[in-house]
């Protein structure tokens, strides 16, 4: 009997279990069926894929300012290269266009302030961005004071009414929509049905009929020399839409929370305001993320319908961009345009939702 | 679509009419304009050749010409003009409410916007109509060859029932292949869906230039429709309803005498009458309207005469390239006529 006194060297796993081609197997080519699907979605894929990118990128027109710099083979960029600047700030006058960006900018650092965990003095920051930049972002964007010129609403447009739109409705509809979700709930009959009829009305018309309602409606009811800016018109109709919206997400997470722990908070001695405030709504919202993720994705996108009231936004801006005879035929490059930038956002809403969920995640991730 | 009669247009401007909204509207528009600085006219919220931004953000279009001819006159500024976009529902319920004081967006008179809704057209900027645009390889040279075409048309719009009057009233088959958008329209033209395409002409000058080979087709001469678009205010200011009608028949008188943005300055000095009428330089026809004696030399030193607008925006000096046809003046056989200043 012999034996072998020297260790077996170690060798490395065979070729086929791992590495790309192990991939490749397990995943792709695990069986006849299998395979024979990957190939067909390859086939797919070149069939479709080719010819977009042949027209978006290898036949594409980039540079130029004029539609004759643009041949018919592939997507003329051109248009959307010349017309980036109302995209993006609408009809605002070029010399004012530093106001968004500053007002913009300061947004974005203050958001970036309060999504850094790191970062000192969450509460004052947070205050400051609900309460004094409104302020301070009306005042920068109309003007009227400080020497700025003026800038009356039916300049602005593109991107950043969108934005604009997206946001006011996303920030006001949340802190409505959970008052309202409460009050439904509440034992109150008065409070109670309030909150249901308020809900259930402004849930049961679409958003278009409502903004129709506020742009040609309104004004024929509103006494001489009264009338209120479309843009605040529109603000308002979207805001009491998604709060309604909101307020039904809000509810479903409400009801989620056990019981009792509001018992357990009662038995503890808390108020009203401290159970929901300290005990329960932190656990429901933080469940909510999905569902209110996905209503302000919805509202982004429904911005959209303000041009039905003659707002441009980011697509009634390229609508209008289009029917400029000197740049007549060249729609489907502005919606592929629109599309992608509404993408852009979108998504960025959803992986960051993704992130707060991870981070939040206590253990009720079922 | 855009000249349907919409039912709902009706309503909200009965309503208007019984909550006396529309009397109770300030009427001395001039004076607000003076005090806000600005006309604000009523656009479209983008049609190639009357009306949509460019590509520096200002609007462009004969429509947006005719406001800008108004706050010359008014203001001494062409630039003075706040443009609000409208779209085709709301925009009688902006001009009755006073959100706008004029509306130039490419809307037809006909009797029932006329008499009904509080509103009175001042005059035709654009003589418009239904015409069809059909591939040259067909070789059609008239419209009354069209007999057992399929013909691309969008739907929901009086397009749709002009065209059934027209087969019908000349006694010919056609078969119609209805659309929902313009673009759709074209593509399905494009693609050999049909011989033939109809819609207003405006509409299919730009229509055309959207097609692969825009020279492969062509826009036969016969209109089977009356489409007068002209600018629109509110009844009972006559004072501007006289401004905005005159405003546009200073540009008619203008291109008529001869006198253009380029040549104003030298007319000033002309030894026709008429001529001087018409610039201030002999009485002053403006102040009855409120204006000063150089109103319609802001208009043309600012804007054009009537020839420069149509050409410089839908004529051949544009992509649209739309033949003047009926759009000519009086003098060369068209319809454009305007009263003579004494």
């Amino acid at each position: 009997m012999t034996h072998n006194d020297e260790m077996i060297p170690e060798r490395p796993a065979p070729r086929l279990t791992v590495g790309p081609l192990a991939w490749l197997r397990a995943n792709l080519f695990s069986g006849p069926v299998n395979s024979l699907f990957t190939l067909l979605g390859l086939y797919l894929l070149y069939v479709l894929l080719t010819p977009a990118i042949q027209w978006a990128l290898i036949d594409a027109d980039w540079i130029g300012t004029s539609r004759d710099d643009c041949s018919r083979e592939g997507a003329c960029w051109v248009f959307v290269n010349a017309r980036l600047g109302q995209f993006i700030y609408g009809l605002y006058p070029g010399d004012e266009i530093w106001r968004i960006n500053v007002m913009f900018a300061t947004f974005a650092a203050l958001l970036a302030w309060l999504a850094i965990p790191r970062l000192p003095f969450k509460r004052w920051v947070a205050q400051v961005t609900l309460l004094v930049f409104p302020v301070f972002a009306y005042v920068l964007l109309y003007g009227g004071h400080f020497g700025l010129p003026v800038v009356e609403t039916h300049r602005w447009g593109g991107l950043s009414l969108t934005l604009i739109l997206a946001t006011v409705g996303m920030v006001a509809a949340l802190p409505i929509g959970i008052v309202l979700a409460l009050g439904r709930r509440s034992q109150m009959p008065i409070v109670r049905s309030v909150c249901v009829v308020f809900i259930e009305f402004w849930r049961g018309v679409p958003l278009i009929t409502i903004l129709f309602m506020a742009s040609v409606m309104l004004p024929l009811f509103l006494p001489t020399g009264m009338s209120i800016d479309r843009l605040v018109r529109a603000l308002i109709g979207i805001t009491l839409f998604q709060s309604a919206y909101m307020a039904e997400v809000v509810r479903g997470g409400l009801q989620a929370i056990p019981r009792g722990q509001e018992e357990a908070a009662a038995a503890l001695g808390m108020g009203y305001w401290h159970r929901m405030g300290l005990i329960v709504l932190p656990q429901a919202l933080k469940m909510m993320i999905p569902g209110i993720v996905n209503t302000f994705i919805s509202l982004f996108k429904d911005t959209t319908l303000v041009m039905i009231i003659g707002l441009f936004d980011l697509l009634g801006i390229v609508q209008a961009a289009l029917s400029d005879s000197r740049w007549l035929g060249f729609a489907v490059e502005g919606y592929v345009f629109a599309a992608l930038m509404f993408w852009i956002f979108c998504f960025s809403m959803s992986r960051y939702s993704q992130y707060l969920e991870r981070k939040l995640h206590t253990g009720h991730k079922r | 679509m855009r000249y349907n009669n919409n039912k709902l247009v009706l309503l909200t401007s009965a309503a208007a009419l019984t909550l006396g909204a529309t009397g109770l509207v300030s009427a001395a528009t001039l004076e607000d304009t003076r005090e806000n600085g600005a006309v604000q006219c009523g656009v479209s919220d983008g049609l190639p050749g009357f009306s949509a931004p460019d590509d520096e953000g200002n609007w462009q279009g004969i429509d947006v010409d005719v406001c800008r001819a108004v706050a010359a006159a008014v203001l001494g500024d062409a630039d003075a003009v706040r443009y609000v976009s409208l779209n085709a529902v709301e925009r009688f319920t902006a001009l009755q409410s006073g959100e706008v004081d004029m509306l130039s967006r490419n809307t037809t008179w006909t009797t029932t916007r006329d008499t009904t809704l509080g509103l009175n057209f001042t005059g035709t900027n654009f003589y418009d109509g239904q015409g069809f645009l059909v591939s040259r390889d067909l070789g059609i040279s008239n419209a009354s060859e069209l007999d057992g075409a399929a013909v691309c048309v969008q739907s929901g719009t009086t397009t749709e029932l002009n065209l059934a009057d027209y087969f019908r009233a000349n006694d010919m088959e056609f078969q119609p292949i209805v659309f929902d958008t313009s673009e759709q329209t074209v593509g399905g033209f494009e693609a050999g869906r049909c011989d033939v395409l109809t819609s207003d002409t405006s509409q299919l000058a730009a229509l055309r230039i959207q097609l692969s080979d825009p020279e492969g087709a062509v826009i036969l001469p016969e209109v089977i429709s009356k489409e007068p678009l002209g600018p629109v205010v509110r009844q009972g200011d006559d004072q501007w309803f006289n401004i905005v009608k005159w405003s546009l028949f200073a540009m008619l008188n203008a291109e008529e005498m001869g006198i253009s943005s380029d040549n104003v300055d030298d007319m000033l000095d002309s030894e026709n009458p008429n001529v001087a009428r018409l610039l201030g330089q002999d009485g002053n026809y403006g102040e009855s309207m409120g204006l000063e004696a150089d109103w319609a030399y802001d208009i043309i030193s600012q804007v054009g005469n009537y020839g420069e607008i149509y050409d410089r925006n839908v004529g051949m000096d544009s992509p649209l390239q739309i033949e003047r046809g009926v759009n000519r003046l009086w003098t060369e056989g068209g319809l454009q006529y305007a009263p003579p200043v004494r």
